[in-house]
């Protein structure tokens, strides 16, 4: 059985055949014919629905997958190592770029981790903290939504995914408007934020809440009553406590199986102590509550908006002290964010000191007292934690991501194997593994 | 920590105030000069400038905070099997706030069992283990560093263990944490770690044919130079480093 399609080799493990369209049924074919039924597929790493290049080795009997292993690394980009040839506050630019649908919770937790070495977490201004609460949870908001959008997709719902899509265009379109990018904002750094945000903000804000007020109905309207979509959900990627323990799983998997762990309020940081918001979760450890949980997470990410909103008083957003502090002014430009004209011309022309204190800071940074620092953040997935290791340098030593989704792929072999192939797809898409951060 | 051969306060100090930090902590580096430049041509009179850099050295009792409940609920749990926690709990050091354990390697998986079962311990979460390479750490180059969360009671801690280079082994703790099976190819992966008992320590980001273990200090970045209007930018690593 040739086709042009799918050629069969031989190898040491047997007949290898390379599937690339609807051939299906000739692959099958020839399967039956074998005597050995034992089937392996590679899905992916290119596969639409592994959400960017996962590989996924199934081995399958008939329909039910006996095995499955996942090969990653195709998006491995080295940013940990570059970190330790970047200085402190370069270090921002690349980590917003690992789970680059979360890029706030990274830098966030990268600058904690940077101020708890540097002693400073005390000096944060209020009103820094306080835009990060909010930028991190719109970034909450845009992350489920995607997670919602490609996870109905890849049941064939599209109505969701165009849904999912438009509404997280309104979260980037304020994003924008904050940072001057719709993502991989390098916003918020060691000691503050680049810069306040741009008059007519909040207008903007109350205006995104009122429309996600009525937009978020709609999926619970689509989704969450539908019984094709609860006949694909439920019971499908299970997962319980002792799993999720064991594994390491947090975040919506791990509130799915009834532990509302949420470092939100069992570890707070950035004042989440105080704000009024409540932890979903769900008893049924499988896709559909995690489902469900998101949906609820959004609601509350709202509430939490609104919160921050009531609390955003003027003041500074960096730090006080210039040692530490990012010197430039940025300033919204034609072409997007950038240095900031006016400040080029006073400190070029009128301030000597301000010039030099400029060119030192940036080019040689600022030092770091040595030392090692654990800080985490309640991502969208999960545990986001931060190992950042000083030398006393003006360069990371050594900093660590721990991924969530990094940690919950793993529990993917846990909750496909011995299911139908094609809960393997519902299986992944509600861990919401992004591939950036899985290999960062 | 009955023994503790870098501290230099008083033992039975009985003040209720976390011991002052220790100046006794490891060598990892020692900088000379101060603007980067190490060929000559540093004018700037700094380029005789030699500073030892150390981590935060051994705390001394107490520690504060709920750091003492939990060194005396491990050392209580670890006598009770026979082993004497001076032998396992090499120092334990408090930094920022942080309470850290630094284990001998050969005691790593018994002290992770004892905090996950014991009912005042119950670190149940184990985020995962980090690498680090102190080139300058002679002896003890390689680290492992792991993150402990006790969701029972809401605190987190953490265990480091180092190895040599020349004998770069650290037990598994797979069969403790089965969460640690990624981050433990991951660490094996860049720092050439390896975790004796892991089921199947292969590369998991690099290609499976990779020479070398990227993340350790003495390996390159790679790069290339580039030109931008007419100037010579060199590779990130060839540029100068104010460290």
């Amino acid at each position: 059985m040739t086709t042009p399609h799918a050629t069969p080799r031989a190898t040491t493990e047997g007949t290898v055949y390379t599937v690339t369209g609807g051939d299906w049924d000739e692959v099958v074919e020839s399967a039956v014919k074998s005597d050995d039924e034992r089937i392996i597929v590679n899905m992916g790493p290119q596969h639409p629905s592994t959400h960017g290049v996962l590989r996924l080795i199934l081995e399958i009997d008939g329909e039910t997958v006996t095995e499955a292993r996942c090969g990653i690394g195709y998006l491995h980009t080295g940013i940990e190592k570059n970190l330790e040839f970047r200085n402190w506050t370069q270090g921002t630019t690349f980590v917003t770029r690992m789970d680059y649908l979360t890029p706030f919770f990274n830098e966030t937790a990268y600058c904690l981790g940077v101020e708890k070495l540097l002693g400073i977490e005390d000096q944060i201004p209020d009103r820094a903290t306080v835009l990060r609460v909010l930028l991190m949870e719109l970034n909450r908001l845009s992350s489920h939504l995607v997670c919602i959008a490609t996870g109905g997709m890849e049941l064939g719902a599209t109505t969701i995914m165009i849904y999912g899509f438009r509404d997280r265009e309104l979260v980037l379109d304020l994003f924008e408007l904050f940072t001057g990018l719709r993502m991989n904002h390098a916003f918020v750094r060691p000691g503050g934020l680049a810069q306040d945000l741009p008059p007519g903000a909040v207008d903007q804000l109350r205006e995104f809440i009122k429309t996600m007020k009525k937009n978020l109905p709609e999926y619970d309207k689509l989704a969450t009553g539908n019984p094709i979509f609860k006949a694909r959900m439920q019971d499908v990627g299970y997962l319980d406590l002792t799993g999720c323990m064991a594994l390491g799983a947090t975040g919506p998997v791990l509130r799915s199986a009834g532990l509302p762990h949420d470092l939100r309020k069992t570890d707070p940081y950035c004042g989440y102590e105080t704000y009024d918001f409540e932890v979903p979760t769900a008893d049924t450890c499988d896709s559909y509550g995690r489902f469900l949980i998101r949906l609820e997470e959004m609601r509350q990410s709202l509430r939490i908006i609104e919160q921050c909103i009531e609390r955003l008083e003027p003041g500074p957003v960096m730090v006080a002290d210039k040692k530490i502090a990012w010197p430039a002014q940025l300033a919204l430009g034609a072409d997007g964010l950038g240095n900031s004209l006016d400040h080029i011309r006073n400190i070029m022309g009128t301030s000597m000191e301000a010039l030099i204190h400029h060119f030192k800071l940036v080019t040689e940074g600022f030092r770091v007292p040595a030392g090692q620092t654990y800080t985490a953040v309640e991502s969208p997935k999960g545990e986001l934690g931060v190992h950042v290791v000083s030398d006393g340098g003006t360069r990371p030593y050594r900093v660590h991501f721990r991924d969530p989704s990094f940690t919950n792929l793993q529990a993917m072999a846990a909750m496909c194997e011995g299911g139908q192939v094609a809960d393997v797809i519902v299986a992944v898409a509600s861990i919401d593994p992004v591939m950036g951060g899985v290999d960062r | 920590m009955t023994e503790n051969p870098n501290a230099n306060g008083d033992e039975h100090n009985a003040n209720a105030v976390p011991a002052p930090r220790d100046t006794g902590g490891e060598v990892i580096r020692v900088r000379k000069g101060m603007f980067g430049a190490n060929n000559g041509g540093d004018t700037s009179g700094y380029g005789g400038l030699i500073r030892t850099v150390t981590l935060p050295g051994a705390a001394s009792r107490p520690y504060g905070g709920w750091f003492d409940e939990v060194a005396d609920e491990l050392e209580g749990a670890l006598e009770e099997q026979d082993l004497l926690p001076a032998n396992a709990i090499e120092k334990t050091v408090v930094d920022r706030d942080e309470l850290t354990f630094h284990i001998a390697r050969e005691h790593l998986v018994q002290v992770a069992r004892t905090l996950r079962d014991d009912p005042a311990l119950r670190f149940e979460l184990c985020t995962g283990v980090s690498g680090v390479h102190f080139l300058g750490d002679k002896g003890r180059e390689l680290h492992a560093v792991y993150h402990l969360r006790s969701l029972t009671h809401g605190r987190i801690i953490r265990l480091e263990v180092s190895a040599p280079d020349s004998d770069p082994h650290i037990p598994s703790l797979v069969a403790v944490y089965p969460t640690n099976d990624w981050h433990e190819r991951e660490a094996y992966d860049f720092f050439g770690l390896i975790f004796d008992g892991h089921p199947a320590l292969t590369r998991i980001m690099m290609p499976d044919d990779w020479q070398g273990f990227p993340q350790r200090k003495d390996y390159p970045l790679g790069g290339i130079a580039v030109e931008y209007k007419g100037a010579q930018i060199p590779a990130p690593d060839q540029r100068r480093s104010y460290s």
